[in-house]
C-alpha cells in the first residue's frame, strides 16, 4: 500500500472513447448476467430445485390419481410446470436489483452517461437466460421420464419464445419490487405472496372442471391458466392463435403499465 | 473569510471558467427534513476541496445531487460548466463517484467490474481489458485481479472503488467519506492517491467527518451543518477565525470542573468545551493577556491546575466554537 504508485497508469492519457450506443450499454449489462451466471453457478440449484421436486412429485405420487396413468399426467403437467418455472424464477431479476441497490453499485450506475434503461435491459437479458437454461433442464428432465411434445421441435421453439415473454412480463413485478425494497428476501417473500394463488389457482395441475364453481370461475380467468392452456397447445401443436394472444395479453398489460412506474421509480430521489 | 481566494484558482481563471463546480442557494427536503437548506459553494479547478461536518449535515445529499442521483428542490449548479439540471447527461460525463460504500458486483472479478465499467464507457472489447488491466496495476490489485469483489478486504475495495472511478479521468472526482471504515494503514493510502490525483488535475470534492482528514488534504474546507454552511475557508483562515488560540486546563482535582468552567466562561465569555475524557477544559482565548487573567480567576478561587497550554484550534475546536457543540462523530442516519 505504501508504495501505490500512481503515476500516468492511474489515469488514461488516452482519448475517451466516444459515447457508446444504448445497444452497446445494453448488452453490456447482458454480459454481467452471464458472468454472474459463471460466477454463481449455485444459483442453477435455486432455478430448477422447486420445477423438479413438483415434477416427480405430481407425476408419481399424484399422477396415477389424477390421470389415470403417471404417463398421462405427465403430458398434462409438463407444460403447465414450465409456466410454473418461469414464474417463480422471474424473481430473480428484482432480488438483484434490489441487492445492487443496497450495495450501491445502481448509484455508480446511474452517474454514468448511459442509456438509463440499459441496466434494466440487462436484467432481462439476466431473465431471458435464466428462463431457457431453467426450461431446459426441465424439459429434459420430461423427456427422459417420457413426456412427449407432439409438435416436436417446433412446438419447443414456440413454447420456450412464449415463455420467455410470460417472463418478461411477471419480470417487471418483481423489478418494481425490487426498486421498493431494499432487502433481496423481503422482494421474494413479498412476490410470492402474490404469485402464489395465480400459480396454485390454475390449470396447471389440475383441470379446473372438477373445482367448485366460484373457484373454477376464477382459475379459468386466471392469466396463468391463459398461459398454460397456448403452452400445452404450442407443445401439442394444436394451439389456436386466439389461446396464444389470450396467453401474452397479460404479460403485454404488465409491461405496458409496469414499466412507466419503473421508470418513475427509477428517476425518483 | 468566504471571500478570500485561494493562489490555485488563478490559472484557471485565466480559462475562463474559474469553477469546477459552482453551487447557488441549493435546497433538499426530505418531507419534513431540510437535507440541505441553501448552500453556496465555488470549487475551483484541480483544487481538493473539503465538505466537513457531522453526520446528518447534508454532506451526503450534497453530493448526491452534484452527481445527478437525486434532484433539487431549489437553487442551481454547474459542474465543469455543464448545468445540473438542464444538462444532467453532460455533468455525468464529466464526473466520477465513489460513494460511501464500495459500489461495486461482489459476485464479479476485480477485473471484470473495471471491465464492464470500461465497456459502458465505451471502450471496445480489448480496450476495455487493457484499461482495467493498467487500473488493477496502478491500485496493486493484480493478485486479486482475478478472484470475486467479496474476497476483498475493506482496503481492496477501497482502491477498486476509486479505481472504477477513473477508467476515464473526470474533471470532478466526488468521494463521500473516502477512508471511513477504513484501518490508519488504508486511509494513509488512499490520502497519497487522492494527493496524486489532485497533482494531475483533477478537481476532488470529498465528503468527510474526520477533522484531521479535511486538515492533511484539503486546500478548502467548507464547514456544514443541519443543511448550512457555517464556514469556508483553508484550514489555517478557519482557525484564525476563531481567535488567536485555544486555552486549555488540566485541574488537579477533577471534582471541581463544573467549578472551573463556570470561572472561565465568565472571564473569556465563550463556551467552554471538556475533552472526551472530562479531564482538560478548553476555550478560546482572545488574547494572550485574556488567557493569562484566566488562569489568574481560577488560581484566585483556589483551584489547582495540573496543566495548562495555549495553541492553534484543532478543527475539532473550530466546529465547537462555530456551532456551540461539539462534532458529534458517531449520531446515526446520514440523511440521504
Amino acid at each position: 500500500m505504501s508504495s501505490v504508485d500512481i503515476g500516468p497508469a492511474m489515469l488514461s492519457n488516452a482519448a475517451r472513447p466516444p459515447r457508446p450506443s444504448a445497444l452497446a450499454n445494453a448488452l453490456t449489462f447482458g454480459w454481467r448476467a452471464v458472468l454472474k451466471f459463471k460466477h454463481v453457478p449455485e444459483q442453477l440449484f435455486d432455478l430448477i430445485m422447486t420445477p423438479l421436486m413438483f415434477t416427480l412429485l405430481f407425476t408419481f405420487v399424484f399422477g396415477g390419481a389424477l390421470a389415470g396413468s403417471t404417463s398421462d399426467y405427465l403430458q398434462f403437467f409438463l407444460p403447465g410446470i414450465l409456466v410454473q418455472t418461469v414464474v417463480f424464477n422471474s424473481v430473480y431479476s428484482g432480488m438483484g436489483l434490489s441487492t445492487d441497490l443496497s450495495k450501491g453499485l445502481f448509484e455508480r450506475f446511474r452517474s454514468l452517461p448511459i442509456w438509463s434503461l440499459s441496466p434494466f435491459a440487462g436484467l432481462m437479458a439476466g431473465d431471458v437466460l435464466r428462463h431457457t437454461i431453467a426450461g431446459l433442464i426441465i424439459l429434459t428432465v420430461g423427456l427422459v421420464l417420457g413426456y412427449r411434445p407432439e409438435a416436436g421441435l417446433t412446438g419447443i421453439v414456440a413454447s420456450f419464445l412464449l415463455l420467455i415473454a410470460i417472463g418478461f412480463g411477471t419480470g417487471w413485478i418483481f423489478i418494481v419490487l425490487g426498486l421498493l425494497i431494499r432487502t433481496p428476501m423481503t422482494v421474494m417473500t413479498i412476490g410470492f405472496t402474490f404469485i402464489f394463488p395465480l400459480v396454485f389457482a390454475s390449470n396447471i395441475m389440475v383441470r379446473p372442471e372438477t373445482m367448485p364453481g366460484w373457484l373454477e370461475a376464477f382459475v379459468v380467468r386466471n392469466p396463468v391458466s391463459h398461459m398454460t392452456t397456448a403452452l400445452r397447445g404450442l407443445m401439442s401443436g394444436t394451439a389456436t392463435s386466439g389461446e396464444v394472444l389470450l396467453a401474452l395479453l397479460a404479460p403485454a398489460l404488465l409491461t405496458i403499465l409496469l414499466s412507466p412506474v419503473v421508470l418513475w421509480l427509477y428517476r425518483r430521489s | 473569510m468566504n471571500d478570500s481566494r485561494p493562489m490555485g484558482a488563478i490559472s484557471a481563471v485565466r480559462e475562463g471558467q474559474p469553477f469546477a463546480i459552482s453551487v447557488r442557494g441549493l435546497a433538499k427536503r426530505f418531507g419534513d427534513v431540510k437535507a440541505l437548506d441553501g448552500i453556496d459553494l465555488d470549487v475551483p479547478r484541480g483544487m481538493i476541496f473539503a465538505i466537513l461536518g457531522p453526520n446528518g449535515a447534508g454532506k451526503t445529499t450534497l453530493i448526491r445531487l452534484l452527481a445527478t442521483l437525486a434532484r433539487p428542490d431549489d437553487g442551481s449548479a454547474s459542474v465543469m460548466g455543464h448545468d445540473l439540471i438542464s444538462d444532467p447527461q453532460a455533468v455525468r460525463g464529466a464526473i466520477a463517484l465513489t460513494g460511501q460504500f464500495a459500489s461495486l458486483d461482489e459476485d464479479l472479478t476485480g477485473r471484470e467490474n473495471l471491465i464492464m465499467l470500461a465497456r459502458l464507457w465505451g471502450f471496445s472489447g480489448r480496450a476495455a481489458k487493457a484499461r482495467a488491466d493498467e487500473l488493477l496495476l496502478a491500485f496493486e490489485l493484480s493478485d486479486a485481479a482475478k478472484k470475486q469483489v467479496k474476497s476483498y478486504s475493506g482496503g481492496m475495495r477501497r482502491r477498486l472503488d476509486i479505481a472504477a472511478s477513473l477508467i476515464v479521468t473526470p474533471g470532478v472526482l466526488f468521494l463521500d467519506e473516502p477512508t471511513t471504515g477504513l484501518d490508519p494503514k488504508a486511509r494513509q493510502g488512499v490520502w497519497k492517491m487522492i494527493r496524486a490525483l489532485a497533482q494531475s488535475g483533477v478537481t476532488i470534492l470529498l465528503t468527510t467527518q474526520y477533522l484531521e482528514e479535511a486538515d492533511q488534504l484539503a486546500a478548502r474546507i467548507a464547514v456544514i451543518d443541519r443543511g448550512r454552511k457555517i464556514a469556508e475557508g483553508t484550514s489555517r483562515e478557519l482557525k484564525s477565525a476563531i481567535g488567536s488560540g485555544f486555552l486549555h486546563v488540566a485541574l488537579a482535582d477533577n471534582e471541581r470542573l463544573d467549578e472551573g468552567e463556570t470561572i472561565l466562561e465568565r472571564v473569556l465569555d465563550a463556551s467552554v468545551q471538556r475533552s472526551a475524557e472530562g479531564a482538560q477544559l478548553s476555550v478560546v482565548a482572545g488574547s494572550p493577556k485574556a488567557a493569562n487573567e484566566a488562569l489568574a480567576a481560577l488560581i484566585a478561587a483556589g483551584i489547582e491546575l495540573s496543566d495548562f497550554s495555549m495553541g492553534s484550534p484543532s478543527l475539532d475546536e473550530v466546529f465547537f466554537a462555530l456551532t456551540g457543540q461539539p462534532m458529534e462523530e458517531d449520531t446515526e442516519g446520514e440523511a440521504s
